[in-house]
């Protein structure tokens, strides 16, 4: 597994092809399992864990779904690199703290991977790009059932997969959409659509930045309970409930398009001059600004870059992913001159890829 | 004057993380640096579930009585102690479902509104879970298979548990 090509190219999964994709940025599907005879993560001993590294590293080698993927050693990585891993979403903050034996095994597209070592010893996910519950889960699934020839998973009969946070026992399935909520977020509607997201039993967060604005729009919807429902249930009921989000939202930007198109498409511009043109820039303003370019795009506003290249810099913009750019440390006003580097270029690149956009 | 940030105390907190969760909203302020050191400027990275400690307290709050009366429970296989878990939320072993069995029930319930998996198996683990099992399995997916008024789907479960009981009766 090469890290340098990595530094690159963002996650393929995030490339907008999927359906939905103007609304929904990427789809996952994790499992949760543990192997027979093994303490949980925190209670085992540090050897262990390493002979259950090498217990899904076989496995996962031996599997077709794993094809030319390759294992990372946390401990053997740079606090950089495992940030860099984190912000590709790859690994968790658990996973990354690098005292323990802990490893990544990724596949090639980055579509599957397995966390070894988490809190438990396998965290099996699935990233689909754009709104692809069905895809996700059988990907998750077909991956699972390949690892479970070469592992023995704790399982019960009655509690199902056992792990060790009771929260997951059961499938120790969470499927999860990370969803673009801009005009439901402007016409104020958002607290009561996520407050009856919660009551149907599902899980909701936001990302909040400076002042009470939410960053970038992004919400990420998923299952709550892995008791009493199959997967299959589970994935139905999100899918369901999500569908429903995506059509309020639609209807918002309607009812926006129809009472306040001149505003609407005075922010888009600004932003995408903005982005496209400034000189320094937090992440934060990175984040905000595509969410904004991202609303223009789903309207159909001609010129501005494609969701590919916008999904991209979400990820591309993050501070490890421009250390490891820049091969050095940066202080923060050095990386916001760097970062502004970098998304001019590629916006740039992306306007000369498709024949679109200002030239500037 | 911005409130300091809960993380390093120092700087103002420019960075305002608000998670709703069981209903409840738990709120987080940090500064950029703080924010960006634990990957929370942007976009989230995993769902992170601060449930754990969520979890101790709703177990806390329900079974101190119950620990009273019937003492200390250890699992025998990992060692872990009941008030471990209650204070950290999380397990030792897969044994320690069984051994935390009869405290953990309620608590499974509260969270998930049940106690009985419903979902795949693993494949090779057939062994496990006996015809009696899988018969109990199939009542279950009909009655919801009925609740849902799937009656075709519904007839099809009922013709596959006849089956089943035919060959255990063989």
């Amino acid at each position: 597994m090469d890290l340098e090509q990595l530094t690159r190219e963002a996650s393929p999964w995030l490339d907008a092809s999927g359906p939905h994709s103007d609304l929904v940025l990427s789809t996952r599907v994790r499992l949760a399992r543990n192997l027979v005879g093994v303490p949980f993560t925190h209670r085992a001993r540090d050897e262990q864990l390493v002979s259950v590294l090498g217990a899904v590293e076989r496995a996962a080698e031996g599997a077709a779904a794993f094809q030319r993927g390759g294992l990372l050693k946390m401990h053997e990585l740079t606090p950089i690199d495992r940030q860099f891993l984190v912000e590709r979403h790859l690994v968790s903050h658990e996973l990354s703290d690098g005292a323990r034996p802990r490893g990544l095994y990724v596949a090639t597209g980055e579509r599957l991977s397995i966390m070894v070592n988490e809190e438990d010893h396998l965290r099996l996910q699935a990233l689909c790009s754009g709104f692809q519950l069905a895809e996700a889960w059988a990907l998750a699934e077909h991956a699972d059932e390949e690892l479970e020839g070469a592992l023995e998973y704790a399982f019960s009969d009655e509690l199902g997969y056992l792990t060790a946070c009771p929260t997951n026992v059961g499938t120790g399935m969470r499927a999860s959409v990370l969803i673009h909520l801009p005009a439901l977020v402007l016409t104020k509607q958002i607290d009561k659509v996520l407050k009856s997201i919660v009551q149907v039993g599902l899980a909701v967060r936001g990302l909040y930045g400076e002042g009470s604005q939410v960053m970038g729009n992004l919400f990420q919807i998923s299952n709550q309970t892995t008791l009493g429902h199959s997967e299959q249930e589970s994935v139905e009921s999100l899918d369901r409930v999500s569908r429903q989000i995506l059509d309020y939202e639609e209807r918002a930007r309607d009812v926006l398009m129809r009472d306040a198109k001149g505003q609407i498409e005075d922010k888009v511009w600004r932003a995408y001059g903005s982005l496209r043109y400034g000189r320094s820039m937090t992440s934060e303003e990175v984040i905000n600004l595509c969410s904004a370019i991202r609303l223009g795009v789903a309207l159909g506003f001609a010129g501005l870059p494609p969701l590919k290249a916008l999904n991209e810099l979400l990820v591309l913009t993050q501070p490890a992913h421009l250390t490891r750019r820049a091969g050095r440390e940066l202080d923060a006003p050095e990386r916001n001159v760097l970062r502004a580097d970098l998304v001019r270029s590629h916006l740039e690149r992306a306007n000369y890829e498709t024949g679109e956009g200002s030239r500037g | 004057m911005p409130k300091p940030c809960q993380n390093c105390q120092k700087n103002p907190a420019t960075v305002h993380l608000t998670e709703i969760q069981d209903n409840r909203m738990t709120e987080l302020h940090l500064c950029q640096a703080c924010a960006e050191e634990k990957g929370l400027a942007s976009v989230p990275a995993t769902p992170k579930f601060s449930i754990g400690e969520l979890l101790a307290n709703m177990v806390d709050g329900m079974s101190t009585t119950e620990e009273e009366r019937v003492g200390p429970v250890q699992c025998p296989s990992c060692g872990m102690h009941y008030s471990t878990f209650r204070e950290t939320g999380r397990l030792g072993c897969a044994d320690c479902y069984e051994a935390f069995g009869a405290k953990l029930k309620p608590l499974l319930r509260r969270i998930h509104g049940s106690t009985r998996h419903v979902g795949k198996l693993p494949a090779h683990d057939g062994a496990v879970v006996t015809p009696q099992r899988q018969v109990q399995r199939l009542h279950d997916e009909l009655q919801r298979a009925v609740e849902r008024e799937e009656f075709e789907r519904a007839a099809e479960i009922r013709d596959r548990i006849k089956t089943l009981e035919r060959e255990a009766r063989a």
